[in-house]
């Protein structure tokens, strides 16, 4: 993968993540946050593939967005949805369904089950990764953020 | 304790709830913003039973007598923006910030809330199909077929589906709709993998906030709701892959040329 690409993937990914938050209707100001939380997560599955694979790099890639999501969300004092929901997108192993459908609609029934099962896996280690994320103590987080959350100001 | 009092606040908590359930909230915020409430206005009695589709509520209203709410809430799209404004409340609340009245009057508010408009809501639909179609392997031209798609998929939903249909016809015609353009679009000459340009054309139907969710219940073991969603995701999934796939096999029963 050329540099350019690596570059313009992880931009493609903040903004793709930024336009679902606003299909979920996010808050505008959480804008910025929800496209770093997507950018970031493709960034580290980007990174991860090529060593790791695909399985290893979509569970840590997870991981990231559930873990910055969680900072974010103790930081401004929001609820951890709006950005864990927009940045697990660019994750969702959309491509898989795919071709498992288009395998099936072809009559091509090992291929399907082959593809199904390989996209199963992946939502497999999504899960894992969130159950993960979400066992770390809330209290780091609080500790992380102390810093920060100065300047929020929101509704108090 | 007075009993108009209680009543009112019974009421209160539960349209914070309904709020929340409806807006697509976790099931553990939806129990603790509810007692969040009860407890600051003083009534620590009060239970909620929530479920994804459903809310059941039971207190005292000092009286001999037991208040009681049961709600049936559809599943519905995600409104976060309600979600967090309803959060912030019950903070404000929780520091006494709110008389009962006036929180009602705010959930009310809150309730009728408007979305994003809907050019704003095709328009990213049609960015985020664009720009996934690139990340997961399009080119530039793939990306600008998707994201055609992307807008045609959502005009479709907003302007001629607008709940007409259940959801799972929806997602069926949506599926199909979407992969139809991108046949079309490649036979235009707009792009050139298929898959990679239906692909992120159809990432907006996918219920990436039922799957999110129905993972945090299960964790917080809420496994009726969990379940429930999860049996929402499958079958939304199931019925994408089939539009898609009825549709790919009717254009290339036409003779355009599958790939």
């Amino acid at each position: 993968m050329t540099g350019w690409r690596f570059v313009s993937e992880v931009f493609f990914a903040g903004l793709g993540t930024m336009a679902f938050a606003l299909l979920f209707h996010v808050p505008a100001r959480y804008y910025p946050r929800c496209a770093f939380t997507g950018g970031a997560g493709w960034l580290v599955y980007l990174l991860l593939k090529g060593p790791l694979g695909t399985l290893a790099a979509t569970l840590a890639a997870t991981l990231a967005v559930v873990l910055i999501s969680r900072f974010s969300s103790v930081q401004l004092r929001c609820p951890v949805t709006i950005f864990l929901i927009s940045g697990i997108f660019p994750l969702v192993p959309g491509l898989g369904i795919y071709q498992t459908a288009w395998a099936l609609v072809q009559g091509l029934l090992e291929q399907a089950a082959l593809t199904g099962f390989n996209t199963a896996k992946l939502a497999a280690a999504m899960v894992l990764a969130i159950l993960l994320g979400f066992e770390v103590p809330g209290s780091w987080f609080a500790r992380l953020a102390r810093p920060f959350a100065g300047k929020q100001k929101e509704g108090t | 304790m007075e009993a108009g009092h209680n009543e009112l606040v019974f009421e209160t908590a539960a349209l914070a709830g309904e709020i929340l359930v409806a807006s697509g909230a976790e099931i553990f915020r939806v129990t603790e913003t509810v007692q969040r409430i009860a407890a600051a206005y003083g009534c620590p009695d009060l239970e909620p039973f929530v479920l994804s589709n459903g809310l059941m509520m039971t207190a005292s209203d000092g009286r001999q007598h037991c208040l009681a709410k049961v709600r049936h809430i559809p599943l519905s799209g995600s409104r976060l923006d309600r979600v967090d404004a309803v959060n912030q409340l019950s903070r404000e609340i929780a520091r006494g910030l709110h008389t009962p009245a006036e929180a009602r009057a705010r959930l009310l508010e809150i309730q009728v809330m408007p979305g994003k408009p809907r050019w704003q809501q095709v328009l990213a639909s049609g960015v985020g199909a664009g720009a996934f179609c690139y990340i997961f392997g399009g080119t530039l031209a793939d990306a600008a077929a998707a994201f055609v798609a992307g807008l045609a998929l959502y005009l479709y939903l907003l302007v001629a589906v607008k709940g007409r249909l259940s959801k799972i016809a929806a997602n069926i015609t949506g599926g199909a709709l979407v992969s139809l353009v991108a046949n079309l679009l490649i036979w235009l000459g707009l792009g050139s993998q298929l898959s990679m340009v239906t692909v992120g054309a159809i990432v907006p139907l996918l219920p990436g906030v039922a799957f999110t969710n129905a993972i945090r219940d299960i964790a917080d073991e809420d496994y009726i709701s969990g379940a429930v969603r999860m049996l929402d995701v499958f079958l939304v999934v199931v019925c994408i892959a089939f539009g898609v796939g009825l549709a790919a096999a009717g254009w290339a029963a036409l003779g355009g040329g599958a790939q």
